[in-house]
């Protein structure tokens, strides 16, 4: 293989990486995040200290932590690649995408007509905007 | 929502793409890293712009959990995309740079999506369960 058409194939392992692992990452980390409540008001009424303690004895928030830790990494493979021009607005594009459904799926979030648009718009948008 | 809920929705458009950009630089010094050698993506975070890249994206982190604390993802993910709305208003009138029709078209794209998003609620209201954290 040519080394573009390797830099292409790489980037697209690495987009298709980076939206599987950040959606699950988002998912799980929503989830945990609301069995929790408000970080700033329970910072403002119990300190950070109590804070960072909560979360880092969660086991759902670490799972999440550690997706995006996969997502992360990913985007930095495909930043080695290929530009971020093409990584980072394909990346987020399709994770709203991805994400939009994932959540009605498992948070079931009321995701309305409204929420549809907007996913469709900022993720067409985010597209446009690598041009 | 109130003003500390928008200041973490300002921290989560803001940290993001300034982030992203100083990793693409750094990661642009790093040279390529081939799949045989995955390991060396450990080795990038000493390179200074990798570094402070990450220490954006923890902060970008640390607002997007607050906000993932009280808001539906689908309701937070849009204002990361502002960011990119936010360069390209830098690009064209600070740095006085070329943005092309496309791009303009995006930033009204990706503007009105956040737009619709943030009129309607921020939350969708399920039986109410007691938060850990007031446990």
């Amino acid at each position: 293989m040519t080394h573009h058409a390797v830099s292409t194939l790489n980037g697209w392992l690495a987009i298709a990486a980076g939206v599987i692992s950040s959606s699950a990452g988002n998912i799980v980390l929503s989830r945990s995040l609301k069995r929790i409540g408000d970080l700033g008001e329970l910072r403002r009424s119990r300190g950070i200290v109590f804070v960072v303690a909560l979360l880092l004895r969660n086991r759902g928030f670490l799972l999440g932590v550690g997706c995006m830790a996969v997502a992360f990494y990913s985007l930095l493979f495909g930043f080695s690649w290929n530009d971020v021009s093409l990584i980072a607005p394909a990346t987020n594009a399709l994770t709203f995408i991805a994400n939009a459904a994932a959540a009605t799926m498992f948070l079931h979030e009321r995701v309305d007509g409204r929420r549809w648009l907007a996913a469709v718009l900022v993720a067409t948008g985010v597209v446009l905007m690598a041009f | 929502m109130n003003l500390r809920k928008y200041l973490v929705l300002a921290g989560v458009t803001v940290f993001a793409p300034v982030g992203d950009i100083l990793l693409s630089y750094g990661m642009k010094q790093v040279g390529n890293i081939s799949l045989h050698n995955v390991g060396s993506l450990l080795l990038a975070v000493a390179n200074p712009w990798v570094a402070l890249g990450i220490v954006f994206l923890l902060g970008f982190f640390a607002s997007y959990a607050s906000a993932l604390s009280w808001a539906d993802l689908t309701f937070v993910l849009p204002a990361t995309s502002l960011g990119y709305v936010l360069i390209a208003l830098i690009a064209r009138f600070a740095l006085h740079e070329h943005v092309s029709v496309f791009r303009w078209a995006g930033v009204v794209l990706v503007a009105s999506g956040v737009g619709f998003v943030t009129t309607g609620p921020e939350l969708t209201h399920h039986p109410k369960h007691e938060p850990l954290g007031h446990s």
